[in-house]
């Protein structure tokens, strides 16, 4: 009963959906020429999907045409914090997203291709011979959408996980409530990521690092492909600092054997003077792949976001590039089945990052294996 | 552009032989999937990062 009603919706939706997109092409059709209507809308897509790729200066929920033709914004402001010869705060709401001049203690600022300016109070922006803006940049500290998002994925681990902890305690081992969710996720990250690649021996000091990065990355990926339109792990400076993390830990919590590795990877093998021809090319090999590993981290997480959300924004447009029954349905089979995809690559992306960061901290924390091979030669 | 066409390919092949070999592995030796996954899935991690390096050094 309750999924012949949920059915009958479902196809209600569908059909409404259709009938509103032929309507609005009715509408549109009328207005203006078709080829030049064809070339704005396809900018206008473009311009869609890149503006959800970037961080914004104020949360907004979605956006519409209302009747008389005004462009309406649901959501709400956040703070912008800057660094001009002084604190400057306010409110995002004084842009009006974008669109005109914010003045605050007489000074006054514009945004530009996602980037807050310094200009006059006309808001003229200057622009060079490669369209770059060449006015001042206030030192940029706004609370922004992504930072909002990080914030409330802070606050909900927090949570989350601080119930499951006091659950053990309170029901003697055996945890309760929503939290025993994650039980065998923890467990997993445990047993097979952590003590297959640190050891035994050394995987509990880095299993709150791993755990943590787990599940930010992963609740982050998910919040992601909500309607809330957010993309925090699809934001290249997100993803720096999360392998800038990686990179810190690995080489601070680098044994004696690990730097050994590194400048001297073939021990007593050879004499000094056949080892030095090889080492003018391996140690710089070696130090670059310092580098190298959470470089990969970085830009693999960031792709693998950046490019499912263009995909599923790209389908979804498709609605609009063919106008008929046909694209709506398209467009809704297609992207409901990549965004099923996009669930698996969220939690894939946090169980590779996961993952390749335990096995260089698995590199990192390593101590006896060369020992054996002395021996052993 | 196309030299980044070119580097998707070999991705993709390359991927793809992983992703074979792994289920020919899986078929001869069931017992051992949870260590093939992981080594599997890493390979395809580590190729795929140099697909996406030539994507970004392209765009």
């Amino acid at each position: 009963m309750q999924r012949k009603t949920l059915l009958k919706i479902l196809i209600l939706f569908l059909v409404l959906n259709v009938v509103h997109v032929n309507a609005q092409h009715e509408d549109e059709h009328t207005e203006s020429s078709e080829l030049s209507l064809k070339e704005s809308q396809k900018l206008e897509r473009k311009e869609y999907i890149q503006h959800h790729l970037l961080d914004s200066y104020d949360f907004n929920l979605f956006s519409y045409k209302k009747d008389n033709g005004e462009k309406a914004h649901v959501g709400f402001p956040l703070p912008i914090i800057l660094w001009d010869n002084g604190l400057q705060l306010f409110s995002s709401s004084k842009f009006h997203h974008g669109e005109t001049v914010a003045e605050n203690n007489g000074n006054y600022y514009k945004i530009d291709h996602n980037k807050i300016y310094k200009t006059d109070a006309s808001g003229t922006i200057n622009y060079d011979d490669h369209h770059h803006a060449i006015n001042d940049k206030p030192l940029d500290f706004s609370f922004t959408k992504g930072a909002f998002m990080i914030l409330l994925t802070c606050i909900l681990m927090f949570l989350l996980f601080t119930s499951l902890a006091k659950s053990y305690v309170k029901n003697g081992g055996i945890s309760k409530g929503f939290g025993r969710l994650f039980e065998p996720v923890v467990l997993y990250i445990r047993d097979d990521i952590a003590i297959p690649n640190i050891g035994e021996k050394k995987y509990k000091r880095y299993m709150p690092y791993l755990l943590t990065i787990f599940f930010f990355i992963w609740f982050l990926n998910i919040f992601g492909l909500t309607p809330l339109g957010v993309n925090v792990t699809g934001n290249i400076a997100v993803t720096v600092a999360l392998a800038l993390l990686t990179f810190l830990i690995t080489n601070f919590t680098g044994t004696k054997d690990y730097w050994k590795h590194i400048f001297d990877p073939l021990g007593d093998t050879l004499p000094w003077f056949g080892k030095i021809p090889l080492y003018i090319i391996l140690i710089p090999i070696e130090l670059l792949g310092i580098i190298i590993k959470p470089f990969s981290l970085l830009i693999r997480l960031y792709a693998n976001m950046q490019a499912g959300h263009i995909v599923l924004m790209s389908l979804i447009g498709l609605m609009f590039f063919f106008k008929s029954w046909f694209g709506s349905t398209l467009s809704f089979g297609l992207s409901f089945a990549i965004s099923l995809i996009e669930v698996l690559v969220a939690l894939l992306q946090a169980y590779i990052f996961t993952m390749l960061s335990a096995l260089y901290f698995g590199f990192a924390a390593e101590e006896h294996e060369h020992h054996d091979e002395a021996s052993a030669h | 552009m196309v030299g980044a066409g070119l580097v998707v390919i070999g991705v993709g092949i390359g991927i793809g032989r992983i992703g074979g070999s792994a289920m020919d592995a899986i078929a001869r030796q069931p017992e051992a999937y949870g260590k093939i996954q992981t080594a599997m899935l890493i390979a395809a991690a580590l190729i795929e990062g140099i697909g996406f390096a030539a994507l970004f050094a392209v765009s």
